[in-house]
Order: structure tokens, then sequence, then C-alpha cells
């Protein structure tokens, strides 16, 4: 083999000896332990906490609005949707929650709109509807028509 | 200044409906450079190779030129796309760990190959004999700069030299297909998009492969003609002659190829069409009919289509030619344009466009485009100076 | 979070190089005609997970938007969403209106008058987690990539910010998160499924219009759903078996 050939086979299996030694030294633990991704980032995806608590755990303390609430039209409706998540609220009951109170928020579902299906949805006009009366002077949101 | 500025003005400038996310436009102008500049590479490498594998003579004073500006252009081809991830420290991940069903994974590999194995591989043989010839000569550090770069073999030996020539020529004949390889792949990484009807053709990588072998023509023959000035040589006309006419062939198969892609298309007038056409009509118009097909075709194919015919005075034709060549070069950068950018612009929903407008001053993507096309004229400028073709021992056998 | 480095056995690093440098021949000589997709649904009983959307239901409340966007951090821009609802117009003239608002955070209004709407309605988008997703085919170092239960997912530790799942993605259900150059996408809330707890969008839905659970269960939510109702994918020309399933799909939703 002429020497110019040798040398460059020597470069070149040195190249590629360090390109392996970068991959074995580089590729992340818990590669391929499920498929081509790093199996760990299964558990650091799941271990971000829940910010909504849903239902059940707001019933554990207020269980007499809860069970109010089960008996409305709002029934399936979580608590959460209009107080905001309650992951701070749980362990400090300090911290408040929201509690929307203009007609604007009830709105967002009630407002009319021909795309909303009306079998659905209770959908009125809001000037003509209240004339200015804020909705929650008639309506008790956790049980709409008392 | 708020980072999400230019996307509020992009929400302003709506036309009908895009899906939310699709306002931000992320594969900016580094994205357009890089298939840009890997077609020179591509071209350059084709062009020389005319020379070597099917022994055009009077390619002869252009090849190690169109070799080094495939080098130095090379060096920085995986720049704009570095440069353009979002986390740039991690592109390493793709050569670690690379996701073998993503067309873009085996870019690294494919440029590799074609950096290691083709470009870096037929510069040493060509020149082999010749960095030994200059380390001899050569005094102190530049010495031992040639010392390294010949492995410290000395070698001079006819015997030598006939190896260093075939080696050469075999490494020429891998190097074509693995030219088509490189730019074809780069046309797959667009073409293979099938939720982007503008990008998702089997003509993509084809049509990146001619358009990479016109721009690498042009850029050479810019190239040659800007180092003869520089170096107050009279360029070769016979050679600038031969390129301007392979510049013509390749620019009519290119110009029907992708005319055959936008007559398909147009004929075919699948679900994507309608939005399509108001695209090219109106957000490409200028970039596409002026600048690609105008500037970068029309004016280049009926000028040396001219010049087939009938042929002016030295002087005027390279006057012809050095415009030319920057018409070619201009035109094939929209061409990459109206691809990347022109992909982004329509919504999969095919009811409405989002905008781009090129933040000249401000804009990181433009002054690192800028900065990565002109790096590579000054590796060149370096590359000519260490490895001289025109102080080259000329007896060499091809 | 650092990336440490393997310490695995030798032989697995060996194994593992081997099994790279033949992939590709494996692939191409001995099966050419194999699909080349990211994933490929797992044997067995795991779950699988399946998202129903009934049209007919949605009021286009946004509370979808909203949850998640509170739940996953989602930068509280109009450009950036893991899902969110449009609202389709056809007027009697055939012209086809779509709107999202701010994805519908900031309320709907009926572009023309009701006299002249032909039809009208809502629809939620999110990501549909396609079981040949080609999102995750893309990922050219493997940080998108589905879950064992048909989740798609991005490993933001991972992921380079080149933005070609972005691109791959037909529905638009992916963005790249500025604060880090990352891909971001929705999960499913699968930090809330481990949890045993429902994704924030589902929990949200005042009305019962979003539906999920295991598709390899036939008793499940979703599964009941898809039996019952006349049910289509988006794009089904795309082959991306898309795993979100719309009742009363209009054929003028893209």
């Amino acid at each position: 083999m002429p020497l110019q050939v040798k040398r460059l086979l020597i470069v070149f299996v040195l190249f590629i000896g360090i390109m392996l030694g970068l991959k074995y030294f580089l590729t992340p633990e818990s590669w391929r332990e499920y498929g081509a991704y790093r199996g760990n980032a299964l558990t650091e995806i799941s271990d971000k906490e829940a910010k909504y608590v849903q239902t059940e755990t707001c019933a554990m303390c207020h269980d007499s609005i809860a069970e109010l609430k089960t008996q409305g039209a709002h029934k399936s409706i979580q608590c959460e949707i209009c107080h905001g998540p309650g992951y701070k609220h749980i362990d400090d009951e300090n911290i408040d929650m929201n509690i929307p109170d203009d007609n604007q928020f009830c709105m967002r579902c009630h407002s009319k709109n021909a795309a909303s299906p009306q079998s659905i949805i209770k959908q009125i006009d809001a000037v003509e509807h209240s004339e200015g009366e804020e909705c929650i002077n008639c309506h008790n949101p956790h049980q709409p028509w008392l | 200044m708020n980072k999400y500025e230019t996307l509020y003005e992009a929400l302003a400038n709506l036309d009908g409906y895009i899906y939310p996310n699709e306002i931000a436009l992320n594969w900016d102008l580094l994205i357009v450079m890089y298939p840009y500049v890997t077609g020179l590479v591509a071209g350059a490498f084709i062009l020389a190779s005319l020379n070597r594998v099917f022994d055009i003579k009077a390619l002869r004073p252009t090849y190690e030129i169109s070799l080094l500006t495939a080098l130095s252009f090379m060096l920085v081809a995986t720049m704009p796309l570095i440069t353009h991830l979002g986390q740039p420290w991690r592109f390493y991940e793709m050569l670690v760990t690379p996701h073998l069903t993503s067309a873009m994974a085996i870019f690294g590999f494919v440029y590799l190959w074609y950096l290691m194995v083709v470009l870096l591989l037929e510069i040493w043989f060509d020149y082999r004999y010749d960095m030994v010839i200059w380390s001899q000569q050569k005094k102190g550090f530049v010495k031992f700069v040639y010392k390294a770069l010949t492995l410290w073999v000395s070698e001079t030996s006819p015997e030598s030299r006939k190896t260093d020539e075939k080696i050469g020529y075999f490494i020429t004949v891998v190097g074509i297909p693995s030219a088509f390889l490189l730019h074809g792949y780069v046309g797959f990484i667009f073409g293979s998009i099938k939720a982007n009807p503008w990008w998702s053709t089997v003509m993509m990588p084809v049509i990146f492969i001619f358009s990479a072998m016109v721009s690498g023509i042009a850029l050479v023959m810019f190239i040659y003609m800007g180092v003869s000035y520089l170096r107050k040589q009279k360029p070769d006309m016979m050679a600038l002659d031969t390129i301007a006419k392979y510049l013509f062939y390749i620019l009519i198969i290119d110009f029907t190829l992708e005319s055959l892609d936008q007559i398909h298309r147009i004929y075919e007038a699948d679900e994507s069409f309608d939005i399509l056409k108001i695209l090219v009509r109106g957000k490409l118009f200028f970039t596409f009919f002026i600048m690609q097909i105008g500037v970068g075709v029309l004016i280049p194919l009926t000028t040396l289509g001219f010049l087939q015919f009938k042929k002016p005075r030295e002087r005027i034709r390279k006057i012809i030619y050095l415009i030319i060549s920057i018409c070619v070069l201009v035109g094939i950068f929209y061409m990459r344009w109206n691809v990347v950018i022109g992909g982004q612009l329509f919504s999969k929903s095919f009811y409405g466009f989002t905008s781009y407008k090129v933040d000249l001053i401000g804009g990181a993507d433009v002054w690192l485009s800028v900065l990565w096309f002109i790096v590579p004229f000054f590796i060149l400028a370096f590359l000519l100076w260490l490895l001289p073709p025109w102080k080259k021992n000329h007896e060499a056998m091809h | 979070m650092a990336i440490k480095k393997e310490n695995s056995s030798r032989r697995d690093f060996i194994k593992n190089s081997s099994m790279f440098a033949g992939g590709i021949v494996l692939v191409s000589l001995l099966n050419p005609l194999k699909m080349v997709y990211a994933t490929k649904k797992p044997k067995g009983k795991g779950k699988w997970y399946g998202i129903g959307i009934d049209i007919e239901k949605c009021i286009g409340c946004a509370s979808c938007a909203r949850a998640c966007k509170v739940e996953n951090d989602v930068p509280n821009e109009p450009f950036f969403f893991r899902n969110w609802v449009e609202q389709y117009t056809i007027t009697n003239d055939d012209e086809i209106k779509v709107s999202s608002p701010n994805g519908g955070i900031d309320g709907f209004k009926q572009p023309v008058p009701d006299d002249e709407i032909y039809k009208t309605f809502f629809v939620p988008k999110m990501c549909n987690h396609c079981a040949k997703s080609p999102c995750t085919q893309v990922c050219p170092v493997g940080a998108s990539f589905e879950s064992p239960e048909g989740i798609a997912l991005v490993d933001k530790s991972y992921c380079i910010g080149c933005g070609y799942c972005v691109q791959s993605c037909p529905y638009g259900c992916r963005y790249i998160d500025m604060e880090n150059g990352v891909v971001d996408k929705c999960t499913l809330c699968y930090h809330r499924l481990q949890k045993g707890l429902d994704p924030a969008c589902m929990m949200a839905c005042p009305t019962g219009a979003r539906i999920y659970g295991d598709l390899n269960d036939k008793e499940s939510a979703v599964s009941v759903f898809i039996k019952e109702n006349n049910c289509a994918v988006l794009k089904p020309q795309l082959n991306t078996e898309s795993k979100l399933f719309y009742n009363d799909l209009s054929q003028e939703v893209h």
C-alpha cells in the first residue's frame, strides 16, 4: 500500500475512533429504553405538578357548596373553571381563589351566537335580558335557577 | 423591545384565517441560506468533475478554483443550520443519537461523508505533490503547516504521483453521486413534508440538484473572473465560454424541471391549489416571477442562448458573463427564498396567510445570513494563498 | 436538567452502535416496502389514548384553551396554543369565514348577520396524537417521540429547536417556545394522566364535548363515542392515523 494512503487511513481510523468515543460518552442515560428517545423523559414530563385539583378535592372542604351545585344546571362544571386552579389553595387556604362577579364572565358561555347549539346552552342577549343588571343579582352561579 | 413584537406585527397583518401557532415563521432567512450555500458547494464540485471525469479540457484552468470554492463554502454549510437552532449547543445530538426515520438526522453524516471523503481527499490528492515541494521551499511555520498537511509523507516519486492521480480520479467519480446525494438530500428535507403541499413533491430533490449546479457554476464563473482580475491576469476565455455553455445547458434543464413541477401542480389542481395560486400571484409575485424567473432564468437564458449563435468581442463577453453570473446567483437565492419562506406563508388550513418581513437592521437572522455568505470568501482567499492553483506543477497528468 | 452520560456496559455500546450502523441497511434492504414511521402501536394490553370531540356540544366558550394555558404554562400571548377553538361560518353565498380570536379566549362574534348564515359551528382543535405522527417521524434527535400510551411528547431538555416537527405537523399544533428555543406541544396533560387526573381541557369542558380514553378498552368513553357516532378525523388523506375523532365534522374544516 502506498505510504500516503497508509497515513490517510490512520487519520481516518483516528477520526472514526474519536467520533465513536464521543458517541459513547455523549449518549444520554436511558436512551432507547423504550424507543429512540430518552426513557427518563417520560418520568420528567409526568413529574410536573398538576395545577387543577378537580371538584372532588374542592368538595373535601367546601362540601355544602359542592352539594348545592350538584342540584343545579351547573352541576357538570368543575369548580376551577370559574375559580381558577386550586393547587396553591389546597396547601394554604390564605391564598384566595378567584371569585368572578362580572357579567362578562357569564357571557363567555351564555352570549348569543348562532354557532352555539341552542339545545346545549341557554343563550341570552346581555342588554335585552338584564338591562344592565348584574347576573348574580338574580342567579346564584352555583345553582342558577333557584 | 418585546421579543414578541414581530409576532404581534404579523398578527396585525394576517390575511384570512391561519392556525394560531402558524404566525411564527420558524424557518427564516438562515434556512434560506442553508440550501443556497449547500447548493453552491454541490454545483462548484460538479463543475470540477466535468473537467476531470468527463475530460473537458477547456475547464482545466478552473479545476482547482472550483474545488477550493466548494471547500470554502462547504466549511460553513452547516453554520446557517446550527445558528438557526433554538438550542445551538445541542447540535451534536444529531450525530450522537440520530433518529433514523428523520430526513434531517442523516444530514450530519452526508455532510461528513462529502466533506471528509470527497472534497478534502480530492483536494489532498490533487495538491499532495505540490505541498511536498512547497514544504521543501518554505521556511519556519509555513513549512511546518505544509509538512503537517502532507501528513509528513514526502514521497514525490512518479509512482506515488500516479497513485495520487488514480485515487483522485476514483474519488471524483464517487464524488459526483455524492454531490447529487448532498443536495438532492437537502431537497428531500423539504420534499418529504407531506403536510406542506408547496414542498411535498418528488421533483423537489431533482430541482434542488439542478438549481445547485446552476448556482455553483455561476459562482465559479464569478470567482474565476474575480480572481483573475485581482491577480491582474487575463482569464482564459476558452474556459469562460465553456462554463457559460454548460451554464446554458443546465439552466435549460433546471427551468424545464421547475416548469414541469408547476405545470403539474396547475393541471392537477388539488385541494391546495387555490391557496397556492393566491400565494404565487400575491405575496410571492416579486420574488417568484420577477426575481426567480425573470432575473434568474429568462435574462441569463436569452443572453446565453444568443451567445451560442453570435460571439461579441472578448471584453463585451466578459461583462456579459459577469452580469449573468450575478443574475443567476441572485435568481437561485430567490428560488430558495420562494421554497423556504413561501412554504410557510400560507396556512395549512388553506384559509389564509401570515407575513414575513426581513428586518434589515435588527434581525439576527439577517446579519448571520450575510456573515455565512461572506465568510466563505475569506476562507477561499486563505485557501488560494495556501494552495495557489497558479503555482502548481502543471505537468500533472490530468 | 443536565443529561448524564451513559454508564451502560461496553457490550451495550457495541450493540447500540451496530444497531445504528445496520439500521439504514436493514430498513432499506430487508424491508424495502415498509413505511418508515417513527412509532408502532405496542402489542399487548397497555393503554392507547384517543380523543373524541363532539362538535354538536361545543358552545365555543374556550374554557379548554384557557385551562390549558394555565395548566401547562403556555405563554399568555395570542399566538401560542396547545389547544384552541375555531368558529366556522358559511354564508348563504357559500363564503367560508373562519376565526379564532386569541384561540377563542377573547370570545367569538358572528361576522355576518344571522339571516345570512347557511351554517355555523365551533371546532376545538388540539394535537391529534397521530399513531403515524409526521412530527415524531422527522425529529432528527429523538426529542419528539410517542410514549408507549400513544401520546406524542417532547423531551424539552433534549430538543435542539430545529423546528422541523413544526413544519411537518399538518394541524399546526406545535410551536417554538421562545423562552428557551425548544418545541412545545400538547401532552394530553401526561403529568395529570399519570396522577389519575383528567387532562385540563377535558376537565374544563362544561358541556362534555371533549372525551378521552383508552382505545384498547372497547368500553371506555372514547371507544363508545366512536362506536355510537359517525366520526371523522382531520386530513385523513395524509394518513397520519390521527387519534382525535370528531363527531359531526363538516367537510369545510381543515
